[in-house]
């Protein structure tokens, strides 16, 4: 079976996580009901009549795959594959509304045509032309973990050599703010706020210098919590690693009642080992954990953790090896492992 | 794995153990066996959802309403199931019940399913009351797509990988591939695997904006074809290891031999003149299966009935399969289109034509297409069939192209 690395990574998110090359991050204030994703100028990527069209998911998608694509030298991938969790929530608002406000008259097909949930892979594959394999995941947190497992898939059994991976989501206007009331209602709701945004990887199975490797990706519909760490365990030790071989944790914690199952995963974990929830600095939403890969790749490359990030954490050098964590509402739990080689 | 155990597995295939649907022209596989061998199409007048453009248009609706839905399944009052979980859950139960499944706990099993409209169909209802209506609000949960899949997962008592794909109308074959290649990589013993799409005046909706509708019951790869039927089903394949099927000693319903998936790359909506994704899928699918052009008995084709798809297919096929192309037909004249479900329904219908030994015929044909002069199946046509293909392309340019083949 044929290795994983991953050669580049882009994140547009509510950090300056785009355009600038210092990992920097200002948390977001928990009680800030939703956060835009810091938008880059678009013009850099596309034409201006295509633009007008796109909504932000699509643009947000477009812009971060061009640039992970430039940054690995990858002009034509051999699949594209992309995972999110609303889809084109923006366009399909926006047909919803024409035809409950017209009564399902004077429609336009625009928005109709951009609402499905592919839109983003599609116009990936258009904008450069790509006939290759091309998939797009949706099963809610485990929408960008799916489109890692396929493309981990194709690399291992030789299916494919690079592979442009992508997780995206956008907060859209009215749809979000049912799902914010419904969490404010109980005070065993999400805790920080909803956010958006759009992180792509070109993977391949070649090694390339200071290469990154996803040592292994796994998803699970539902875990108990008292199973949590025998899954741990069981994931880590095939690939032949202990609790005590890990570096850092990067957990998807949001505030709500279910982070119980964070304090388990991370309770088995030496009391060294630094410690981040990565939704503070993103925001909440389906493809998070793309942010949460992207900010793990970042650190691995540097060996270490930056200071403001730590927030009075002890610092650790030499971070070599990641294990990231993540669940929704007790569901769709993932484990992600990367190591620096 | 050694390279040459695992391309043995590729030529033999995966096992398909059990099969479920639900349709418009039947609410089981036996019903919709019965319905393909007399050439009863379930295309008619929408009935379950009010909408204007009921009158102009014929569709492949379910008989059942949700309420029945929920009484066959014996589900609780209070549930939040959209029409998409209930029919999705009616066919992935038949399809375990048809495998024999008891018992998952000792195997890795696996559950994918595709749909592209999710819990639109109570979202659309509901999006403007729900916050003042509170016993709506049920329904928030349920409107991102992955939703119906997770109800149904659960009701299996399926733990372990569990997804979601919606790449539009190619959304079920992809789910397909997707499970066969994860039990020829050895990475699961067991997958159901396919799609469900329940109607909703967003898609009737959407599709009538495209001006792709047609008033009458539709006609593929017809001259004067005027659009397409909307369908509403749901479909699950059970597909297993041969270590599994040579422990239980299961019978084989026929196997999933050869998958293509490929992009068009032409426009967001329209196929490309020369059916390049069409013919890429369905070459690349053709080489996994080690199979020649000649090999293929019956091409269960995608033709949804509109001017652009059926044109463009129809010269894919060509470039596939020269001067002699198979014996192919559409089956959405009996179906309606059923969108995310479509190739999975066309996966059942391609696996009953085996076991039936039969090409289902293509309703409502008259003229050929000037273009490419070519002729489908007309009437049923029994004859010796080892392998089928099936066609799925969707908008986005997304085109899926799988191979059953005979136990």
């Amino acid at each position: 079976m044929k290795p994983c690395y991953i050669h580049s990574a882009t994140s547009i998110s509510a950090q300056p996580t785009f355009e600038s090359d210092v990992l920097h991050f200002e948390m977001i204030a928990p009680t800030q009901e939703k956060i835009e994703a810091i938008h880059p100028n678009y013009k850099d990527f596309m034409s201006p009549i295509a633009l007008r069209r796109m909504a932000t998911g699509v643009k947000m998608g477009v812009a971060a795959a061009t640039k992970a694509l430039q940054l690995s030298n990858t002009p034509q991938p051999d699949a594209i594959l992309i995972g999110t969790g609303m889809g084109c929530i923006e366009d399909t608002e926006k047909f919803l509304n024409a035809m409950i406000a017209n009564e399902e008259e004077f429609l336009t097909p625009t928005a109709f045509i951009q609402s499905t949930h592919n839109t983003v892979g599609a116009q990936i594959a258009l904008g450069i032309k790509c006939k290759a394999y091309n998939n797009t995941y949706v099963h809610g947190a485990l929408s960008f973990e799916s489109a890692l497992l396929d493309a981990q898939l194709m690399l291992q059994n030789d299916e494919a050599t690079n592979i442009l991976v992508g997780g995206v989501d956008e907060l859209g206007t009215e749809f979000v703010d049912a799902v914010r009331m419904m969490e404010d209602k109980t005070p065993d709701g999400i805790k920080c706020p909803i956010g958006e945004g759009a992180s792509f990887f070109v993977l391949s199975s070649k090694y390339k210098n200071e290469s990154v490797q996803l040592v292994d990706v796994i998803g699970y519909s539902s875990i108990s919590q008292e199973s949590l760490t025998k899954k741990t365990h069981t994931f880590l030790h095939q690939n032949n690693l202990s609790f005590s071989d890990i570096d850092a944790l990067i957990l998807g914690a949001n505030g709500d009642a279910f982070d119980t199952f964070y304090d388990e995963f991370a309770s088995v974990f030496p009391e060294t080992i630094p410690t981040l929830s990565h939704k503070q600095w993103s925001g909440e939403f389906f493809t998070a954990s793309g942010f949460a890969l992207f900010l793990s790749y970042e650190i691995l490359k540097l060996g270490e953790i930056p200071s403001n990030l730590l927030q009075n954490k002890t610092a650790k050098s030499d971070i070599k090896t990641i294990l990231l964590y993540n669940q929704f509402k007790g569901r769709d739990h993932s484990f992600m492992l990367l190591k620096s080689c | 794995m050694t390279s040459t155990s695992r391309n043995k597995t590729n030529s033999k295939g995966v096992a398909i153990t059990g099969m479920g649907i639900i349709s418009a022209i039947g609410n089981n596989l036996e019903a919709n066996r019965k319905a393909l061998l007399s050439s009863t199409p379930g295309v008619g007048d929408l009935k379950n959802i009010n909408s204007k453009q009921g009158g102009q248009i014929k569709v492949g609706e379910v008989g059942f309403t949700n309420e029945e839905l929920i009484s066959i399944l014996q589900l609780p009052k209070d549930n939040n199931f959209t029409r998409t979980a209930l029919l999705g859950l009616v066919a992935a139960k038949e399809a375990a019940a048809n495998a024999d499944i008891s018992n998952n706990d000792e195997l890795r099993t696996g559950f994918i399913s595709a749909t592209s409209v999710g819990g639109m169909d109570m979202t659309e209802r509901y999006f403007k009351v729900f916050e003042t209506q509170p016993e709506t609000q049920k329904f928030i949960t349920s409107h991102y797509v992955g939703d119906s899949t997770q109800k149904i997962a659960d009701v299996l008592n399926i733990t372990g990988f569990v997804t979601t794909i919606s790449t539009a109308c190619s959304s079920a074959a992809n789910a397909i591939m997707l499970g066969a290649r994860l039990i020829t990589a050895g990475k699961l013993d067991r997958v159901i695997v396919g799609g469900t799409d329940a109607l909703s005046k967003f898609t009737i909706n959407g599709f009538k904006t495209l001006m792709i509708l047609s008033t009458e019951a539709c006609a593929p790869f017809d001259a004067d074809r005027k659009g397409l039927n909307l369908g509403e089903a749901a479909a699950y394949l059970v597909l297993e290891s041969d270590d599994l099927v040579e422990k239980d000693n299961k019978k084989v319903l026929a196997r999933v031999t050869g998958y293509g998936n490929a992009n068009d790359a032409f426009h967001q909506t329209a196929s490309s003149e020369t059916g390049e994704g069409a013919f890429l899928a369905m070459q690349k699918a053709l080489d996994i299966s080690r199979l020649a052009p000649s090999q293929i008995d019956y091409v269960n084709a995608h033709g949804t009935a509109t001017p652009n798809n059926d044109l463009s297919e129809s010269i894919a096929i060509q470039r596939i399969f020269g001067e002699t192309v198979p014996d192919f037909s559409s089956t959405k004249a009996f179906t309606g289109h059923t969108l995310a479900a479509a190739g999975v329904i066309e996966a059942v219908f391609s696996v009953v034509a085996i076991q039936e030994q039969t090409v289902f015929p293509n309703l409502n044909f008259k003229t050929k297409i000037p273009e490419t002069g070519l002729v489908p199946a007309t009437s049923l046509k029994r004859k010796k069939i080892e392998h089928v293909l099936s066609n799925s392309f969707g908008f986005g340019g997304n085109c899926s192209t799988l191979i059953f083949s005979k136990a």
